[in-house]
């Protein structure tokens, strides 16, 4: 767990360390008539997350090693599965399109991560397909990205506007 | 009175069949759209504006207000079934919300969130009625200097109300400002922290987002985490029993709904503050004044009941500058202006002068929305709470998509969606190591506002800090906040002088 | 899998097939076969969002497409956003932005990669002036009066507008130079914000836009000084303007239409189309009058040049600021 602490307060540090230097290149003090500059802000808010963050990184350092894992291996496995099954989602709605990729998200958390029966993964993917359609596009005019099949949804178009 | 005249007459027409059917209908499209995370009253209101038309400008702007009235409601359901905040008015009704829906008592939560806002909405409406005029002119005098101390006074209701590690706290806040600068510069017109130089952030990020990501996917590894992989939700049962029951319980918070309605009423009248700073000083208060605080947090009633009367009174409030003025407070009341243009009305100082009974009209119909939206809204509670039912696996595959298609919606960005997914993941790690979450959420939600008001205020003194000191009304806020800024202190080192002789 | 996908693919072309031969408008002209995006360069809730979303709703309420106009706001970075989108869209029918001035400022500030010369003009539907104001209570009745207070103030004179670097602040600067005064200028969210501050006494004077400032005008809070354009306005024609009190000072705001580069000549055709029949109809021109917006519409190459026009003049205003 102190070894987790270590790490975070550190990727917190190199965080606060990238925001200082983007606002780097804007005033980060006084301009004349115009107040604190554009990078006063967030440069030295940043710098006082990096104090912070240093801290909590030296404090982690000196406490004693307990030995207490950060993550379970059971635990791990299933967060490991749901992150990369979400971020595969979004990687693929951004190019094949919502109406691949949320059916296949649907199918893989429902059939194969919760073991549910195909009569209730196959029921929810399409009613995933009819809210994304019915709810968000017809409804509420919200166009989501269809990637290569944009051409078959023309004909759909036509018949619901 | 002039006034009761005209109320009476706005009754009249806003009680006519043809109405009464439109508010039913708006209070309920706006509790679903505003129950789901990413859609807000602007989604409702945009959608139906076209069918506007079809009817009276003043049956319309009734249809629209209840939309807007019942997306308020459908906030605090996300807050507490799933703990995403569906709004950021609703941010502090997660607080209490949440642990609520944990416990199995979704169903108190809920009836608390809708009686609570019926309150806040009825006495705010009442106050609207009565004072209007002269209310609007007192927030016209509101400067950037009583804004900022306003927004001040908001975080500092704050501070000291976590237990959490000081140094993480202090991390979490710096983080959400840092990344409420992320974007555009207003006040130097140059664009700054475009991480990456991804065109994406230029637009900066939005509340929704983070919140979306860190409540929304990062709660849900938290819930896998700590479950070891095979969670139970508890699911709640709602009788009649326990409505009349849990009514009962909520008549003892009277305090605190007076209070959060009063507050909600003059926070959100406020052109630049609005609905959010006002559900989360309300909960602040509600903590601080109360006798035994250390429940708050961990499914308090109160915790749910003072920010949700506060946020609906704010959002009543904030109808004011609209009419009273002609500018619109929110995005969604730019859309009403703009239909109120297309019915031929011009909104702004003489609204009232030459269109009474379109005014009176719109107030009286507020009325009548509130009573349709609570008691649309207790009519819904066994649906969401038969919600919670679902298998875990569902419930998770349903927020997920939410998260990834809402959040998609709320912008059409694939960026923003991108952001979900990435804050989730760090939420979730942060979590694990013991960082507080909520000030992160609250900073991005007041950093834009804080700042912009501190620099106007820079520019327009000469760079004179002593000018929040010398309005009244921002000087009584910012000694209020340096107050219960210190009280925390003052606690602190008076227990380390007790310590000593043993606890009481 | 494949089977069942190119299956999938054939049923939705025959359907796509039935579909057009049952529409034989379609091979008069072209119309949109998809909703049609309307970008807007600025955020939600400010005037240029305010007016894209009204043009949508009359086109909706007239019934002139049939497919769904709608809204998206980009206005990310000043309209950059909006301004990427757009290249990236090349050749895209059914994309249009609402524009604004930052149409030409923000490629000038900031190096995006993006020519307008690339876009297509579709149509300007109006151009939208400029007033200095003072609240009510204040003694200044004439420009001359203004200028006297504003330099007795020593430049301290609190001069509200919109963010740096949009039309507000080009203003202030014009004005700045042509009396040779110094304002304290103080940026704001928008319009709205900008005239609030006004009448609550945040801010000295203003250069809003008519349509910001009108109710507050008729409800007798505040005082146009001068209109900062060539011609008197139709709605206000009691304020002079800058050339007849011996400034010639011209700024104005475009509110118009343009499409991604190589767009298709019979798609550019039918917004043209599109556009003038939203300029003609009833509620466009009660709106327009009460705003007083000038509504002097413009399509085609002329439009083209005169953005080329507008941009030389902006990117001179910038060079003389210093930007």
């Amino acid at each position: 767990m102190q070894r987790a602490d270590s790490l975070i307060a550190a990727a917190i540090v190199a965080f606060s360390a990238y925001c200082m230097w983007h606002a780097w290149s804007l005033p980060i003090g006084w301009v004349d008539k115009k107040g604190p500059g554009g990078g006063a802000f967030p440069f030295w808010l940043s710098a006082i997350m990096l104090v912070a963050a240093l801290v909590v990184l030296v404090k982690s350092l000196m406490a004693a090693r307990k030995f207490d894992r950060f993550f379970d291996s059971a635990t791990f496995g299933s967060v490991a599965q749901v992150t990369i099954a979400t971020m595969a989602a979004i990687v693929l709605m951004q190019y094949a399109g919502a109406y691949v990729a949320m059916p296949l998200f649907v199918i893989w958390y429902v059939r194969v991560f919760g073991r549910h029966s195909w009569l209730l993964t196959l029921s929810l993917t399409l009613g995933a397909i009819l809210v994304m359609w019915l709810f968000f596009e017809v409804t509420l005019q919200v166009f989501l990205p269809k990637g290569p099949l944009e051409p078959l949804f023309v004909p759909l178009y036509a018949i619901f506007f | 009175m002039e006034i009761i005249q005209h109320l009476i007459d706005g009754f009249g027409y806003a009680l006519l069949p043809v109405n009464l059917l439109l508010i039913f209908a708006g209070v309920t499209i706006g509790i679903f759209i505003g129950a789901l995370p990413g859609l807000g009253s602007i989604n409702g209101v945009a959608i139906v504006l076209p069918l506007t038309f079809l009817v009276p400008p003043e049956s319309a702007i009734m249809l629209l207000a209840a939309i807007y009235y019942g997306a308020m409601y459908g906030g605090a359901i996300s807050s507490i079934l799933l703990g995403i905040p569906g709004a950021s008015t609703a941010v502090a009704t997660t607080f209490d919300g949440r642990p609520m829906a944990v416990q199995g008592r979704a169903g108190l939560a809920l009836l608390a969130a809708a009686f609570a806002s019926f309150v806040g909405g009825t006495i705010s409406i009442v106050l609207f009625t009565a004072f209007a005029q002269p209310l609007a002119d007192i927030a016209l005098k509101f400067h950037s200097q009583e804004t900022f101390a306003l927004v001040v006074l908001a975080f500092t209701t704050f501070v000291g109300l976590g237990s959490d590690d000081l140094m993480k706290t202090i991390i979490m806040i710096c983080m959400g400002l840092v990344l409420s600068t992320v974007g555009f510069d207003l006040i130097s017109g140059q664009p700054r922290l475009v991480f990456f130089d991804l065109p994406g952030f230029t637009g900066g990020v939005s509340f929704l987002i983070l919140a979306m990501g860190i409540y929304g996917v990062g709660e849900l590894l938290w819930t896998l985490d700590q479950s070891k992989a095979s969670p139970v939700l508890t699911t709640a049962r709602l009788r009649w029993r326990d409505i009349v029951s849990g009514l009962k319980e909520l008549m003892g918070t009277w305090r605190t709904m007076s209070m959060g309605s009063i507050l909600g009423f003059f926070v959100g009248m406020l052109p630049a503050a609005g609905a959010t700073p006002a559900a989360l000083m309300a909960y602040g208060v509600a903590k601080t004044s109360s006798r035994n605080s250390e429940n708050f947090g961990k499914g308090d009633v109160r915790g749910v009941v003072a920010p949700e009367t506060a946020n609906n009174a704010a959002s009543t409030g904030s109808m004011m500058p609209m009419l009273t003025l002609g500018i619109p407070g929110s995005p969604t009341t730019a859309i009403l202006l703009g239909g109120m243009v297309m019915w031929g009305l011009t909104p702004g100082p003489m609204l009232f002068v030459e269109q009474p009974a379109f005014v009176w009209g719109l107030i009286s119909s507020l009325y009548v929305a509130n009573v349709a939206a609570v008691l649309v809204n207790i009519g819904l509670i066994p649906m969401f709470v038969w919600s919670l039912k679902m298998p875990f696996t569902v419930l998770c595959t349903v927020v997920l998509f939410l998260c990834i298609i809402g959040g998609f919606a709320a912008n059409g960005r694939m960026h923003d969606v991108w952001l979900i997914g990435i804050f989730g993941i760090i939420g979730y790690l942060l979590r694990k190591v013991d960082y507080p979450l909520a000030p992160l959420v609250l900073a991005i939600v007041l950093g834009p506002v804080m700042e912009r008001s501190f620099r106007q205020s820079m520019i327009a003194s000469q760079g004179d800090v002593l000018t929040f000191f010398e309005r009244p009304i921002s000087a009584v806020f910012m000694f209020i906040a340096i107050a219960l800024f210190l009280m925390p202190v003052v606690r602190a080192i008076r227990d380390s002088r007790k310590s000593p002789q043993a606890a009481e | 899998m494949r089977n069942w996908i190119s299956r999938r693919v054939t049923i939705a072309l025959l359907m796509a097939g039935g579909v057009m031969s049952a529409l034989p408008a379609a091979a008069e002209g072209w119309e949109p076969t998809k909703p049609v995006e309307l970008v807007i360069m600025a955020g939600q809730g400010g005037g240029a969002d305010r007016l894209a979303r009204l043009i949508q709703a009359i086109i909706q309420k007239e019934g002139l497409t049939s497919m769904p106009v709608v809204p998206v706001n980009k206005g990310g970075g000043s309209g950059a956003e909006a301004l990427l989108y757009l290249k990236e869209k090349a050749g895209d029918s059914n994309v249009v932005m609402a524009t604004l001035n930052s149409y030409y400022t923000t490629p000038l500030r900031s190096d995006l990669g993006v020519d307008i010369k690339d876009f297509t003009p579709i149509a300007r539907l109006a151009e939208d002036t400029f007033i200095i104001w003072v609240n009510a209570e204040s003694p200044i009745q004439t420009l001359d009066d203004y200028v006297a207070a504003v330099k007795e103030a020593g430049g301290t004179w609190i001069m509200a507008g919109t963010g740096t670097g949009q039309e507000d602040s080009l203003v202030t600067a014009m004005l700045e130079k042509e009396f040779g005064i110094d304002f304290t200028y103080v940026p704001m969210d928008g319009g709205g914000d900008v005239a609030t501050a006004l009448v609550g006494g945040q801010a000295q004077s203003t250069v809003n836009n008519p349509s910001e400032q009108m109710g507050f005008f008729e409800a007798g809070k505040v005082r146009p000084i001068a209109i900062i354009a060539s011609e008197r306005l139709a709605s206000l024609p009691d304020v002079p303007t800058m050339a007849e009190l011996g400034h010639p000072m011209d700024y104005k705001m475009q509110r118009s239409f343009v499409a991604p580069a190589g767009m298709p000549a019979e798609a550019v055709a039918f917004y043209t189309d599109l556009f003038q029949k939203v300029s003609e109809s009833e509620e466009w021109q009660t709106y327009a009058k009460e705003e007083g917006l000038l509504t002097n519409f413009e399509a085609g190459q002329p439009l083209q040049d005169y953005f080329l026009v507008e941009r030389d003049k902006h990117a001179a205003i910038l060079k003389e600021l210093g930007e």
